[in-house]
């Protein structure tokens, strides 16, 4: 199972007891919030579950896999996560 | 941006109380944590999805001293950027 947008629409809906509508749009204002600060080049810290970041990489030349043709790769953004000790901490409580 | 500033810019955007828009936010992330703690994926349209790799225990290398070390299996969430979010990053080159 995979948790989806939809799942987490009605999680807000159960838990916080808005209208359907209105989970819909806290749900799309929440990702939209996190979207936007990203793309300002801003991290997102969310205590107890992780840390999004926005790393620089430099131009560097790279391949495609596919016909082994080098190429170079441009300068690029891209987000990465780290997740907190606390989400560690609960995600190796039950080993496996 | 911390949790406070989010829900702050989330209650902003809403017109939800600050109270309210804390507890919407904790209903998302503790949603997420709980299907990461059941080895569950999370698959978000726009922002990106989450796996849980299982690592075997593995003898591992102390980088510092160069000796071995034991490493225990062990679990870890990984976060893959959407398409969207991707583009909108790199929209703006560094």
């Amino acid at each position: 199972m995979t948790l989806t947008k939809a799942d987490l629409v009605n999680h807000i809906y159960e838990k916080n007891k808005l209208r359907k509508a209105e989970a819909v749009l806290a749900m799309e204002a929440l990702l939209e919030i996190i979207k936007t600060s990203l793309a300002d080049n801003e991290s997102v810290l969310i205590s107890g579950f992780g840390k999004f970041n926005v790393k620089n990489k430099k131009e560097r030349r790279g391949r495609n896999p596919q016909t082994g043709a080098e190429l170079m790769l441009s300068p690029r953004r891209v987000v990465t996560f780290k997740p907190s000790s606390i989400l560690r901490q609960r995600i190796n409580s039950k080993k496996i | 941006m911390n949790k406070s500033d989010l829900v702050a810019a989330l209650s902003k955007e809403t017109a939800l109380t600050k109270q309210v828009a804390e507890e919407v936010i904790d209903t998302v992330f503790e949603a997420m944590s709980q299907a990461l703690v059941a080895g569950e994926g999370i698959e978000i349209r726009g922002l990106g999805s989450f796996v849980v790799k299982d690592y075997r225990p593995y003898v591992g290398r102390n980088p510092k001293t160069g000796r071995n070390i034991d490493v225990s299996a062990k679990r870890l969430p990984f976060f893959k950027a959407g398409k969207e979010l991707k583009e909108r990053v790199n929209s703006k080159k560094p």
